[in-house]
């Protein structure tokens, strides 16, 4: 599968973007703190690290095309999905149930996509494992804490297979006009959301005074919801040229997923801090953890693929 | 040539326990440096000992030896050549009626040589709900007899969600492993009071409040 040339654009852009990053990251510590001894320095330049590797393997997966994608995605979810189960509920009674969300589940749902099933791979989770996963934990005859340890895997693989396996779905839209360009659909997607999220937390260590939700989650202020949320969709706006949108359906289909995104992450800070954690996980350096970073991907992918599917597919 | 394939056995052991467990390593005490210790930690898995082992810097993992049961590990020769050649690890009968060697004289032989010990003192795998099991002896008269090695506490956390006891298939969740200040037998220090001490140590590693990142 060979790229069309917008990516090659985007991937110019954001290289840029990154370049910028970096050179602002190495500065700030070299005039503020050279003796790397900010931590909140330290930090930025983790992150800023972190996404030049997440940035070239996106960038890679998308280049290799729809096995690249599917297979980037499925470990990403099982990464995710391990974060997640790791601070659920759960008893030794629930060990087949976790190993069939790991073995069976997660593979069968990235098949599925493979395969391109759509009216499987729709209700695969919500239907079967939902009623599936429950027998093989009452099985086990354990009563304590059932309903909460069966909800939480359940919901577990909602979040971080169902709703995550929506991103490499989008290859598989038949949109009149735009073949061979679906990847842009990705594209466009993560860098709205993530881009979204990286202007929020700059607005808000800017201007940020007003907390939206202090029990939730100290950094999202109302200065950096609003600049994030409205930054990034002027940016999808003037992403247009990668999409089959004009550029007002451009802008409204970004503010529409930026919202997705940061209610995701609002959602996800409330089951981080229930959950007595700051992070979700160590693996990603300055992020934390998988969901950290995917949790606003992940809140927007199943909406963007279901107006795509609606109002632009052919089938 | 078996120390060849022992060396690669234990790296493919030590890549399988990463995959599965994304092991997190906190040091919090103590420094992943080579220094003479008993690293002592709760036992819920089999694969408890593995997971330290695998988590130790490499200079220090092949300066270590894991005390475990000749029961479990001499019953095949593939286990014997996992226990004996990969994780050389000391072997003592958990059997007091049958066993020949004295565990404790066992252990000081080999911290004699100049190796580290990695132990489990509760002595048998905790299944109970309770986060430790009471200590054995072994790890005071250990503390009695070599009284200048450090004692290091170490907590594994979630191993036994992973692999609990009685099932094969591991699921790959999250473990953490966190090694504490080392504790030294004091002078006078009677054996119920150095063991409660202990299991404290050991025990307060459990709760500890995640340090902001």
């Amino acid at each position: 599968m060979t790229a069309p040339p917008e990516f090659a654009t985007l991937l110019a852009g954001i290289l840029v973007f990154l370049v910028v990053a970096t050179l602002v990251g190495r500065s700030l510590r070299a005039r503020l703190a050279p003796d790397y001894s900010s931590p909140a320095i330290e930090n930025l330049n983790a992150r800023i690290g972190a996404w030049w590797a997440m940035v070239t393997l996106l960038a890679l997966a998308l280049l290799a095309g729809r096995a690249g994608v599917v297979i980037l995605f499925a470990l990403l979810s099982l990464a995710a999905l391990r974060e997640f189960l790791t601070l659920t509920v759960k008893s030794r009674a629930d060990h087949w149930a976790l190993a069939a969300a790991f073995f069976v589940v997660l593979p069968m749902q990235y098949w599925l996509i493979w395969i391109d099933w759509y009216g499987f791979y729709s209700i695969f989770i919500p239907v079967y494992a939902f009623l599936f996963l429950p027998i093989l934990s009452a099985l086990r005859g354990e009563v304590e804490g059932f309903l909460p340890r069966i909800a939480e895997t359940q919901w577990g693989l909602m979040i971080c297979v169902f709703c995550a396996s929506h991103v490499p779905a989008l290859l598989y839209l038949q949109i009149p006009g735009f073949e061979g360009r679906n990847v842009l659909l990705i594209a466009f997607l993560v860098v709205v959301v993530q881009l979204s999220d990286v202007l929020q937390y700059v607005w808000g260590k800017l201007l940020g005074r007003h907390r939206i939700a202090p029990s939730l989650s100290p950094s999202k202020t109302w200065e950096g919801f609003l600049g994030g949320v409205l930054s990034a969709s002027a940016v999808g706006a003037g992403l247009w040229w990668l999409t089959p949108f004009t550029p007002w359906q451009a802008a409204l289909i970004a503010l529409l997923v930026t919202l997705m995104g940061f209610f995701g992450g609002l959602v996800m800070s409330a089951i981080k801090r229930d959950k007595g954690v700051k992070d979700w996980g160590h693996l990603i350096a300055g992020h934390g953890g998988f969901i950290d970073r995917l949790d606003s991907v992940v809140f927007s992918a199943p909406i963007f693929f279901h107006v795509l599917r609606y109002f632009w597919s052919a089938v | 040539m078996r120390q060849l394939i022992a060396t690669i056995a234990g790296h493919v052991i030590a890549l399988f326990a990463r995959i599965v467990t994304a092991p997190r390593v906190i040091w919090d005490g103590c420094d992943p440096v080579r220094r003479q210790r008993v690293y002592f930690a709760n036992h819920t898995s089999n694969a408890d000992f593995i997971l330290v082992w695998t988590v130790l810097p490499p200079p220090l993992r092949r300066a270590t030896r894991p005390v475990a049961a000749a029961d479990y590990w001499l019953i095949n020769p593939l286990r014997r050549f996992i226990g004996e050649k990969v994780f050389n690890a000391v072997l003592i009968d958990r059997n007091p009626e049958t066993r020949t060697d004295d565990p404790v004289a066992q252990m000081v032989e080999a911290l004699d040589t100049g190796v580290s010990l990695l132990i489990f003192p509760e002595g048998t795998r905790n299944v109970t709900d309770d986060p430790l099991l009471p200590f054995r002896t072994g790890l005071f008269h250990l503390a009695g007899a070599r009284p200048n090695v450090d004692l290091v506490p170490v907590w594994i956390d979630n191993l036994n969600s992973v692999l609990p006891k009685g099932e094969v298939v591991p699921v790959p969740l999250i473990c953490t492993v966190r090694f504490g200040a080392p504790i030294h037998l004091e002078t006078g220090e009677t054996k119920d009071a150095f063991l409660t001490r202990a299991e404290a140590a050991l025990l307060s590693l459990s709760g500890a409040e995640e340090r902001a990142a």
